[in-house]
C-alpha cells in the first residue's frame, strides 16, 4: 500500500505548550482517514500541520518530520504555497467567499495560481470540480448567484469544490459536517467515499458512527498522542489499546 | 418631564428642515441651466452661472483623488494586514491627530508647501491641502472595513494555496471592497464641499481655467464670494450655488449608502 | 488580524510596498507640524510669549498679536458647546428611551444629515436667516430691556460672537448626539430596570442611572464637540462680525483664530504671514490637545463599560 503521508516523530508547541507528542503514522494513497479523539486531543492541531496552516501562527513550532513524498514538508526546499494547492483543506465552517459568486469561488484558486488559464479552461475546470463536489445539478442555472446564498450543506460541497478545483492530491476535511443538518452530513459522507477513489483524505471527527462508516483507518488521539491507528472495523470492534476502548464506549470524550 | 427630551429632538431636527427649505426656496430663485453652463456676470450684468466653479470642484476633487486613494488604501492595508508594533501605533496616532485638524490649517499646509515655492495660487496646491483632510478618512475606514473581514476568509485563501500578497489584494480586500468604496466616496463628499483649505491656495478665478498650475475656480468658494458681496443678486446667486454644492454632496453620499445596502 | 508574510519575495515587496505608503502618511503629519513651526518662527522669535495676550492687530505697523482671535475663538466655542451639549443629550435620551421604535432610525438618520452640510452653506443660512432672525426676536429686545447688564449691551447689528455660538452649535451637535447615544447604549439594562421595579419613574431612572453612569462619557462627548467648534472657520466668519477687538458683549462682534487665517492669508507676507501661520499653530496644538483629551476620555469610558461598571 503506497503511503502519501509518512509522519515521523511530530511534536509540536504553541509557545511553551506542548500540543503534539511524537505521532508516528502513515496515511495511505486514496485511502480515508479519520482522526478522532476528545476534544483538545491535539486531532485538529495535527492535521492543520499536514498543510502547515501553523506557519501564520506565531509561537508555533514542531520538531520531527513530515514526509510527503519522501520530503519533509518542513523542509527548506517546500514552498508552503505549492505544499497547500497538493494538500487541501475543508473547515468545520463553511467558509466561501462572501461577495463573490459560486463559479467565482470555485474559480478564485485556479485564477490566483499564477497559471495562465483561458476562460473555456477555467470554466470546464469550475464545472468539473463541481460536479465531483455532487453539486453541479444545484447550481449549474446559478452559477452567478452569491456563495453565500446557498444553504449550510450546499456551502460546505462548494468549499470543498473550490478546494478540488486547484487539483490537489490530498483533501483534509476538518470536522466538516460538525455544523450542518443530517442530511447534508449524510451527502457529505457519500461524496468523501466517492472522492476517495481519487483522492487521500484525511478527516477529523468527533462523532464515531461517522468514523466507522467513512474511513477505512481510523486513528485515535489523546492529549496530543496517537493511542492507536488501524482499521476501522479493527477499531470498533476489538480496539488493542484499554484508552481506545473507553473512548469508543463512552467513558469519556 | 418627558417632553423635555422630545423638545430636544425637535430643535436638534429643526435647523436641518429650515436649511433645506431655504435652500430649496432661495436656492430655485436664480436656478436656470445657464446657472450650470455660464461663466459668472460682472456685478449688474444679470445671468451667469458658476460652470467654472463646478467644473473646477471637479477637477481639484479627481486630482486630490489620485494620489490620495492608493496612498490612503495602501496605508490601510499595512494597518489592518501587517501592522502590529511602534511603528503601526505611530501611523495610527498620526491619522487620528489628522482627522481632527482644522481645515483651514491644511490650507495652510498647500500654501506653505505648494503656493510659496511655485509663487502662485494653484490646482496643485488645493489638492495637496484636501488631501491631507481626505487621506486620514480613508485610512480609518479602509482599516475598519478590512478588520471585519472574518479570519475564515483568509484562511481560507491561505488554504487555497494562494500567495499571500494575492489574497490580501484580490481576496480579503476585494471582500471589504464596497465598505473601503463607500469610505472613499464619503470622503469625496467632504472634501467637495470645504472651502477654507481652498482660499489661499486654489484661490478661485472667474474664468475657464483648467490648468492646474493656475488659479481654478471651485464652487464653495464661489458661493463664499457671492454670499459675503455686498450685491443683491449676488445673495440669489450664492443660494443657487449652494443647492448645487449640497445636491452634489448629498448625491455622492447617497451613493455611498447605496453600496453597503446592496448585497445584503 | 496581523500576519507574517510569507518568505515569498512578493509576499515581502507587497508588505514593504504598503509599509512605504503608511510611512509616507506619518511623514506627511511630521511634515505639516514641521512647517507651521518652521513658518511661525519669525513671529515667534519677535513677539514671544505677549502675542497670547496682545491686542494689538496691525499690518501697517507690523504689530501682532493675537488675544481678540483667541478670545474669540474660545467664547464662541464655549458657548456653542454650552448650547449643544444639552440639547444634544436631551435629544440622545429622546432616541434612545422614548422615541417609538419607527422614529428612531430617521430621527438619527436626519442628525447625521447635519454633518454633512458644508460649513459655507452654513454660513449663508448664518448671514441671510439665523443672523436676522437672532438680531430681531431676541438681540435686540433684550439689548433694550437688559442692555444693563454687560453681556446684553447693545448695540445689535446682528454678527456677533451670539451669532457664531449659535451657529457653531447646530454645527458640532451631531457629533456630541452621536457620541451621547453611544455612551447611554452602554448603559447595563439591569440597573435600569432595578430602578423601575422599585417604583421609580421613567425620569427618575435617567437622572439617577444614566445620569451616574455616563458623566464621563458626556464629558467626552463635550470636549469632542469643543474640539470642533474651535476649528470651524467659514460658518463662523461669516457671522461673527470679524472685528479684532475684545467685547464683553455677546451681541457685540468678535474675530476668531480660524477666520482671521481665512480672511487675511491670502494678501499677506512677511511678518504678517509669519504672525497668522503661528495663530495657525496655535490652533493646531489646541485642537490636538483637546481631540487627545477627548479620546483619552472616551477611551477610559470604553474601558469601563466593558468591565461592567
Amino acid at each position: 500500500m503506497e503511503s502519501v503521508f509518512d509522519i515521523r516523530d511530530l511534536s509540536s508547541w504553541f509557545g511553551d505548550h506542548q500540543v503534539l507528542k511524537n505521532i508516528r503514522m502513515e496515511i495511505a494513497k486514496n485511502s480515508v482517514t479519520s482522526v478522532m479523539g476528545p476534544s483538545g486531543c491535539g486531532k485538529s492541531t495535527f492535521i492543520r500541520c499536514l498543510n502547515r496552516m501553523h506557519d501564520m501562527t506565531p509561537g508555533f513550532r514542531t520538531e520531527g518530520e513530515i514526509l510527503l513524498d519522501g520530503i519533509n514538508v518542513y523542509s527548506e526546499q517546500i514552498d508552503p504555497v505549492y505544499l497547500r494547492r497538493r494538500v487541501g483543506m475543508v473547515f468545520q465552517q463553511p467558509n466561501p467567499f462572501p461577495r463573490m459568486s459560486v463559479f467565482e469561488n470555485v474559480a478564485v484558486g485556479l485564477k490566483l495560481n499564477g497559471r495562465k488559464l483561458s476562460r473555456a479552461d477555467i470554466s470546464e475546470k469550475v464545472e468539473r470540480s463541481l460536479v465531483m463536489a455532487a453539486l453541479w445539478n444545484e447550481v449549474k442555472d446559478h452559477l452567478n448567484q452569491s456563495g453565500v446564498s446557498l444553504s449550510g450543506g450546499q456551502q460546505q460541497r462548494l468549499c470543498i469544490a473550490r478546494a478540488l478545483a486547484v487539483e490537489p492530491e490530498v483533501l483534509l476535511m476538518d470536522e466538516p459536517c460538525s455544523a450542518l443538518d443530517p442530511m447534508s452530513t449524510a451527502k457529505i459522507e457519500d461524496l468523501i467515499e466517492d472522492l476517495s477513489e481519487k483522492y487521500t483524505i484525511a478527516v477529523v471527527t468527533h462523532n464515531m458512527q461517522q468514523a466507522a462508516r467513512i474511513s477505512d483507518q481510523v486513528a485515535f488521539f489523546l492529549m496530543g498522542e496517537l493511542i492507536e491507528m488501524d482499521k476501522s472495523g479493527k477499531i470498533f470492534t476489538n480496539p488493542s489499546d484499554k484508552r481506545t476502548e473507553q473512548y469508543i464506549t463512552g467513558r469519556f470524550g | 418631564m418627558k417632553w423635555a427630551f422630545h423638545l430636544c429632538a425637535f430643535l436638534v431636527i429643526l435647523p436641518l428642515f429650515l436649511i433645506f427649505f431655504d435652500l430649496l426656496i432661495k436656492g430655485a430663485k436664480e436656478l436656470r441651466w445657464t446657472l450650470l453652463i455660464d461663466l459668472p456676470h460682472p456685478v449688474g450684468e444679470p445671468g451667469g452661472g458658476i460652470a467654472n466653479g463646478i467644473l473646477g470642484t471637479v477637477i481639484i476633487t479627481l486630482l486630490t483623488m489620485t494620489w490620495s486613494v492608493p496612498m490612503a488604501v495602501m496605508c490601510g492595508i499595512y494597518l489592518a494586514e501587517y501592522g502590529r508594533g511602534k511603528f503601526a501605533s505611530a501611523v495610527r496616532f498620526a491619522v487620528d491627530t489628522l482627522t481632527g485638524v482644522p481645515s483651514i490649517i491644511m490650507g495652510i499646509f498647500g500654501y506653505i508647501l505648494i503656493v510659496l515655492p511655485m509663487k502662485r495660487f494653484s490646482a496643485w496646491a488645493g489638492a495637496a491641502a484636501l488631501s491631507m483632510i481626505f487621506i486620514p478618512i480613508v485610512v480609518r475606514t479602509t482599516e475598519d472595513m478590512l478588520r471585519t473581514v472574518p479570519g475564515t476568509v483568509r484562511e481560507a485563501a491561505l488554504a487555497l494555496g494562494i500567495e499571500h500578497w494575492k489574497a490580501t489584494l484580490f481576496i480579503t480586500v476585494r471582500t471589504a471592497s464596497a465598505g473601503i468604496l463607500t469610505g472613499i466616496l464619503l470622503a469625496m463628499a467632504r472634501i467637495v464641499g470645504e472651502t477654507a483649505p481652498l482660499l489661499f491656495t486654489t484661490l478661485g478665478n472667474q474664468f475657464w481655467q483648467t490648468r492646474l498650475d493656475q488659479p481654478m475656480a471651485a464652487m464653495p468658494l464661489q458661493v463664499f464670494s457671492y454670499a459675503i458681496s455686498p450685491y443683491e443678486d449676488w445673495h440669489d446667486k450664492a443660494w443657487a450655488g449652494a443647492l448645487v454644492l449640497i445636491t452634489m454632496v448629498l448625491l455622492i453620499n447617497i451613493g455611498a449608502r447605496f453600496l453597503t445596502r446592496e448585497k445584503r | 488580524m496581523a500576519t507574517k508574510s510569507g518568505r515569498n519575495p512578493k509576499d515581502l515587496a507587497f508588505e514593504k510596498a504598503s509599509a512605504f505608503f503608511a510611512f509616507a502618511v506619518l511623514s506627511l503629519t511630521v511634515l505639516l507640524f514641521a512647517v507651521l513651526l518652521r513658518e511661525s518662527l519669525p513671529a515667534l522669535r519677535k513677539f514671544g510669549t505677549s502675542f497670547l495676550v496682545t491686542r494689538t492687530w496691525d499690518p501697517v505697523l507690523d504689530q501682532y498679536g493675537a488675544l481678540p482671535f483667541i478670545y474669540g475663538t474660545l467664547v464662541s466655542s464655549f458657548l456653542a458647546v454650552l448650547i449643544a451639549v444639552p440639547l444634544s443629550v436631551g435629544a440622545a435620551i429622546f432616541i434612545n428611551e422614548f422615541a417609538p421604535p419607527w422614529l428612531k432610525n430617521p430621527v438619527s438618520f436626519l442628525a447625521e444629515l447635519l454633518a454633512a452640510i458644508p460649513s459655507v452653506i452654513y454660513g449663508l443660512w448664518g448671514i441671510f436667516v439665523l443672523v436676522p432672525i437672532l438680531r430681531d426676536y431676541f438681540m435686540k429686545p433684550v439689548a433694550k430691556y437688559l442692555g444693563w447688564i454687560p453681556l446684553f449691551k447693545g448695540p445689535a447689528y446682528g454678527p456677533s460672537m451670539l451669532a457664531a455660538g449659535v451657529l457653531l452649535s447646530i454645527m458640532i451637535v451631531p457629533f456630541i448626539l452621536s457620541v451621547s447615544r453611544e455612551v447611554l447604549a452602554t448603559v447595563p439594562q439591569r440597573q435600569k430596570e432595578a430602578v423601575l421595579s422599585l417604583g421609580g419613574t421613567r425620569w427618575e431612572m435617567i437622572r439617577i442611572v444614566i445620569g451616574q453612569h455616563c458623566i464621563p462619557g458626556i464629558f467626552g462627548a463635550t470636549v469632542l464637540g469643543l474640539g470642533r467648534a474651535l476649528g470651524e472657520t467659514m460658518a463662523v466668519t461669516m457671522v461673527i462680525g470679524n472685528r479684532p477687538e475684545i467685547f464683553f458683549s455677546l451681541f457685540q462682534q468678535g474675530y476668531s483664530m480660524a477666520a482671521v487665517i481665512a480672511n487675511e492669508f491670502a494678501e499677506a507676507g512677511g511678518l504678517q504671514l509669519s504672525s497668522l501661520i503661528l495663530i495657525g499653530l496655535l490652533l493646531f496644538l489646541v485642537t490636538f490637545v483637546v481631540n487627545l483629551a477627548s479620546k483619552w476620555i472616551l477611551t477610559k469610558m470604553v474601558a469601563r463599560a466593558s468591565r461592567g461598571i
